[in-house]
């Protein structure tokens, strides 16, 4: 039933997403892809959509894809799931105190599974990369996007410039708009 | 406390909550400096102290940031309930406002012009999730082997991508892994050396 299988796919999901919503994007891309709920270039446009509206990304990305596999019960479902892990860890954390963040199993588990998770948002950014730059399916390379490949190049060199010019990184909001901003030009 | 009063705590962190949810792009850490003035400044249901606690069991926790913080101190003002209102409120603006833009989406995206728009935004995507990493691998102290650990995993799954190998669940084994490469290499191991 898709109502359950959108409840348990986002309370895994919820459940093994740490360091913030980013870091849900692969384990929701090889989900919806495996599923067959969605093509990669639309979960990009959702993605996009959900950064560019108000409220927690997870929240944004869960009621979006749940409403376009199973309308609003979908939504609700998947929104369900994806906070009920919170719900239950942080009730568990504050009941049991602040201790079992010390606990040394914790810390050890904690620390092994940062670079499990920085490997995975750094090969979906490439992936993505990819997909957009040189579209590969079943060993054939069709051509190289070079409109593609120049938006990337403009936009990741006017991130550091900002970085450099402003000392702090460039709101999302605003390199999405650019990003749009171009695409109408470019594409 | 009396029933009165308990009612209208939970109203108050459910609105509290909505407000923030609803003021707020860009997810988790953007929420953060929102959720201190409200619940620290304004609301005084956390202390200055405690509020940098919460913030970094948010942050430890599985799950996303702002609905970890909204959890937690729904639960030290109103216990249980307290934390169900403020998860609540946090969830209803994106919850309606996703569901309406769901309604109009596929017509919408028909149009040439959006079509463009969206090709040059999802090139946008690509660079966020590349920032995100940037971010992160700053607050992220990595010795030798989890470095190796790193490579290894990079790798793999960008060949995978001409592979095109699907495991399912395999994000999940990759976790999993890492719980396990932490335990053994962090507690284990050291503890053997001492």
């Amino acid at each position: 039933m898709i109502y359950f299988t959108l409840f348990y796919t986002f309370f895994l999901i919820g459940l093994f997403t740490f360091g913030g919503g980013y870091a849900m994007i692969p384990m929701i891309t090889e989900q919806v892809t495996s599923r067959g709920w969605m093509e990669l270039s639309e979960l990009q446009n959702f993605i996009a959509i959900s950064e560019m509206t108000p409220g927690p990304f997870a929240i944004n990305i869960a009621t979006f894809i749940g409403s376009k596999t199973g309308g609003i019960f979908g939504a609700i479902c998947a929104t369900f799931g994806v906070v009920l892990p919170s719900l239950i860890i942080i009730i568990l954390v504050a009941f049991i105190l602040n201790k079992f963040l010390e606990n040394k199993y914790v810390k050890g588990a904690l620390f092994g599974v940062r670079p499990v998770v920085l490997a995975l948002i750094l090969s979906t950014a490439i992936t993505f990369f990819f997909k957009a730059v040189i579209p590969y399916s079943s060993g054939i390379v069709s051509t190289f996007n070079r409109e593609a490949f120049a938006l990337v190049i403009i936009l990741f060199t006017y991130t550091i410039l900002h970085k450099k010019a402003y000392k702090k990184a460039i709101n999302p909001i605003i390199l999405l708009l650019l990003s749009g901003l171009f695409g109408l030009i470019i594409f | 406390m009396d029933k009165k009063s308990k009612f209208n705590n939970l109203i108050q962190l459910m609105f509290s909550f909505f407000k923030i949810g609803l003021f707020t792009f860009g997810g988790g850490y953007a929420m953060i400096p929102l959720i201190q003035k409200e619940s620290v400044e304004k609301r005084k249901w956390v202390s200055e102290e405690e509020i940098v606690d919460i913030i970094a069991i948010a942050e430890s926790t599985p799950g996303p940031i702002a609905v970890n913080s909204a959890t937690y101190i729904g639960y030290k003002v109103a216990g249980i309930l307290g934390s169900i209102f403020a998860t609540l409120g946090l969830i209803i603006p994106s919850f309606t406002i996703i569901f309406a833009i769901s309604f109009f989406y596929e017509k919408f995206m028909q149009i040439a012009i959006i079509k463009s728009i969206f090709k040059g935004l999802s090139i946008g995507v690509i660079i966020l999730i590349f920032n995100a990493f940037l971010k992160l691998k700053k607050t992220i102290k990595l010795n030798v082997s989890t470095t190796i650990l790193f490579i290894l995993i990079s790798s793999y799954l960008i060949l995978n991508y001409f592979f095109e190998i699907t495991i399912p669940f395999f994000t999940l084994i990759l976790i999993m892994f890492g719980f396990v490469f932490g335990i053994v290499t962090e507690v284990i191991l050291k503890g053997q050396k001492k």
